[in-house]
């Protein structure tokens, strides 16, 4: 990938950013009736409302308003919250961001965790029982909304067991253990869905890749099995998977959402969630437009590194 | 070549995989004993037998009796499938035929719901004397039980399915027409219409699916209609990236070069050449994603910001089992939940089926 051709990549991820906001600003304009009267309730004064209006900027252009919103966003203000308590966005936003992404992380970590190992007992033996069986699986796992999975999860584990607490959020702050303790379940729930997906995708890429020569010299030599499936074989085929973990962000980011709004965790989700419920569209734009702008630049970010891992897509590209 | 090979699309759960794999489908032999009819036809009775002991005999314990009817299920299962294999050869595929047949039952449910003799689906009033919480008894007045409110889950379920399809059976057809055309035209075209659709496909690729449907869900009412039209968007950028690049592959094929040397305008070379082509696999994809946005209505719903209760949905359905009522009565959350699995199940199975038939690009041309 060459210096040329990322500069376009940023060039276009600006140029998608700007549309986005532009989006996520137009929002308020599909909503029905006045925003002045759903801020106020019913019942006021022309000149109360027309005062909210002026104030809210609604008289002025379009685009004059979209340039004031985005240049405040730019300066890190997003704007005040228009149910009670009236809070500032950025600030609740600051304080949510991090369980949500502690939560994806983890996730993610756990889905790699399990899905390597199980992906090689699938390749190994491809078309064998034990592979059909984790084809089956996973392909049924596939179809378990994340919401279904946690509801699951919860009365296994937190209801009939009684292992995990539900409901329960500590911060990292307060020590690890206890933090790692309460973010178990949820993190489980979201690994599940990413788990099916990377095992499938790696099995199918392992099994490929075993069919290679190479493969064959090495097992002539005498090398061992796990020698095969570790340092030959898993590096070639873990290409797709990277790309894969881009492509599953969006679905990664939707199911650290609904698990969090199951287990009531103080993350983005719930943030998003109560907001949208009590129609507080100026914390739904600020959650929207962060979100978006993290997704599109670690996807972005993904993009350009695959370039740099995957030498044959350095030349069949450039 | 190298802008035919497009980034695989953001959504659909299981064409990811095979889309971004490096070896699509890989050759697998899979070993398995010589059919035999009549080990088939054992089981398959069998199956059938240990299912109807449970559902007849066994009627004071839901869990055992949910248990004894899978068994039976499993076994009947292999029964079948092995018969299945002896009588029509070893490329007999059971599971693919029962999805097609729940599908069949679900749609047809759905669309004749009024006229079956089902319980009450969301009058209140009219479930007053009904039994509250009544666990599922297939034998009784309410097979899949009622819920909080004395309504009766079975009714709800099938109103439910009503709901869902229409809404996501709707958003895909809408998304398939518009970002067929839209797709089709940036392919044919290219240059300044490519570059648009490009970054228009890249902006709702940007903003993560369900973020999309709550930020929409903030601002509008939540009827059917605008549930629809928020999914279609879903379903828009990625029927959009397909269409196109189908289209740059059907261009650069003789059959096109010969309508155009035979001096077919643009319109006739697109509308009769090329969408006849691109049509099928769109519409394999379709299966796909009604999968998706089946999920993604019921999570709305779920998350209470698309149908309304007490209008039922499954999503909302299985909204109604959190918390308290879950642990007491576990059937309010599995019964729409198993109907939610099924059906997304079948969808993902079948799709993924005509995805591989219909692809151009796994058809290795």
């Amino acid at each position: 990938m060459t210096v040329r051709s990322v500069l376009k990549r940023l060039g276009e991820l600006v140029i998608v950013l700007l549309v986005v906001s532009f989006g996520t600003f137009m929002l308020v304009s599909l909503m029905p009736g006045d925003p002045a009267v759903s801020i106020l309730g019913e019942g006021h004064s022309q000149a109360e409302y027309a005062a909210v209006r002026a104030d809210l900027g609604l008289n002025d252009p379009v685009f004059e308003r979209y340039l004031h919103w985005l240049g405040d966003a730019l300066s890190g203000d997003l704007g005040t919250s228009i149910v009670p308590p009236y809070v500032d966005v950025a600030d609740r936003i600051m304080a949510a961001l991090p369980v949500s992404v502690e939560l994806a992380v983890l996730g993610m970590t756990m889905a790699l965790a399990i899905s390597v190992p199980l992906a090689m007992i699938s390749a190994y033996r491809a078309g064998g029982r034990l592979d059909r069986m984790i084809s089956a699986g996973t392909f049924g796992i596939l179809s378990v909304p994340s919401f279904l999975a946690g509801l699951l999860i919860i009365m296994v584990f937190a209801n009939q067991l009684g292992w995990f607490p539900r409901a329960e959020w500590s911060r990292l702050s307060e020590g690890i253990g206890q933090n790692l303790y309460h973010a178990f379940l949820p993190a489980l729930t979201i690994a599940l869905a990413e788990t099916a997906m990377f095992t499938r995708i790696l099995r199918n890429d392992l099994i490929g890749t075993l069919n290679e020569d190479y493969i064959l010299a090495a097992k002539a030599k005498g090398m061992g099995t796990m020698h095969i499936l570790f340092s030959d074989a898993l590096r070639p085929s873990s290409f797709s998977l990277v790309t894969l973990m881009g492509i599953s962000l969006g679905r990664l980011i939707g199911s650290t959402i609904i698990v969090e709004y199951l287990f009531a965790l103080p993350g983005m989700g719930s943030l998003i969630i109560g907001a949208a419920d009590n129609g507080d569209f100026v914390m739904v734009q600020g959650a929207v437009l962060v979100i978006a702008v993290i997704y599109v630049v670690v996807n972005a970010l993904i993009d350009i590194s695959y370039g740099y891992l995957d030498p044959r897509i350095r030349r069949a590209h450039v | 070549m190298s802008e035919i090979v497009e980034r695989p699309v953001v959504t659909a759960a299981t064409a990811d995989v095979e889309m971004a794999s490096v070896h699509p489908d890989a050759e697998v032999v899979v070993r398995r004993r010589q059919p035999k009819a009549w080990r088939g036809a054992v089981l398959f009775v069998l199956g059938l037998a240990i299912a109807l002991v449970a559902v007849l005999a066994i009627r004071d314990n839901g869990w055992i009796q949910l248990l004894v009817v899978l068994v039976g299920f499993g076994v009947w299962y292999a029964g079948a499938s092995e018969l299945g294999r002896a009588r029509f050869g070893p490329g007999f595929d059971l599971l693919g035929w029962l999805c097609t047949a729940w599908l069949v039952v679900l749609v047809l449910a759905a669309i004749f719901a009024p006229l079956l003799p089902l319980g009450e689906s969301e009058d209140l009033t009219k479930s007053i004397l009904e039994p509250a919480n009544a666990t599922p008894d297939l034998l009784s007045d309410h097979p899949l039980g009622t819920n909080n409110f004395g309504l009766d889950m079975l009714a709800r379920v099938v109103y439910g399915a009503r709901a869902s399809l229409v809404v996501s059976i709707g958003a895909v057809l809408i998304g398939m027409v518009i970002g067929g055309a839209i797709g089709v035209l940036a392919g044919y075209y290219r240059r300044a219409i490519d570059a648009v659709v490009g970054v228009g496909t890249n902006s709702l690729l940007a903003v993560p699916p369900l973020i999309l449907l709550i930020a929409l869900a903030t601002v509008l009412e939540p009827t059917l209609y605008n549930i629809a039209l928020a999914l279609s968007l879903l379903a828009l950028p990625s029927m959009i990236r397909m269409a196109r690049a189908n289209t740059l592959t059907f261009t650069q094929r003789e059959f096109v070069l010969a309508a155009k040397s035979m001096g077919a305008s643009s319109g006739r070379v697109m509308l009769r050449e090329i969408v006849p082509n691109v049509v099928l696999p769109l519409a394999s994809y379709a299966m796909v994603m009604v999968s998706v946005l089946i999920v993604a209505e019921a999570s709305l719903s779920f998350l209470g910001l698309g149908v309304q209760a007490p209008s039922p949905s499954w999503g909302n359905m299985i909204a109604e089992g959190e918390g308290e009522a879950f642990k007491q009565h576990p059937h309010i959350v599995l019964v729409p939940g198993a109907v939610l699995f099924l059906t997304v199940f079948s969808f993902n199975l079948l799709g993924e089926k005509a995805r591989k038939r219909f692809d151009p690009r796994a058809a290795k041309l």
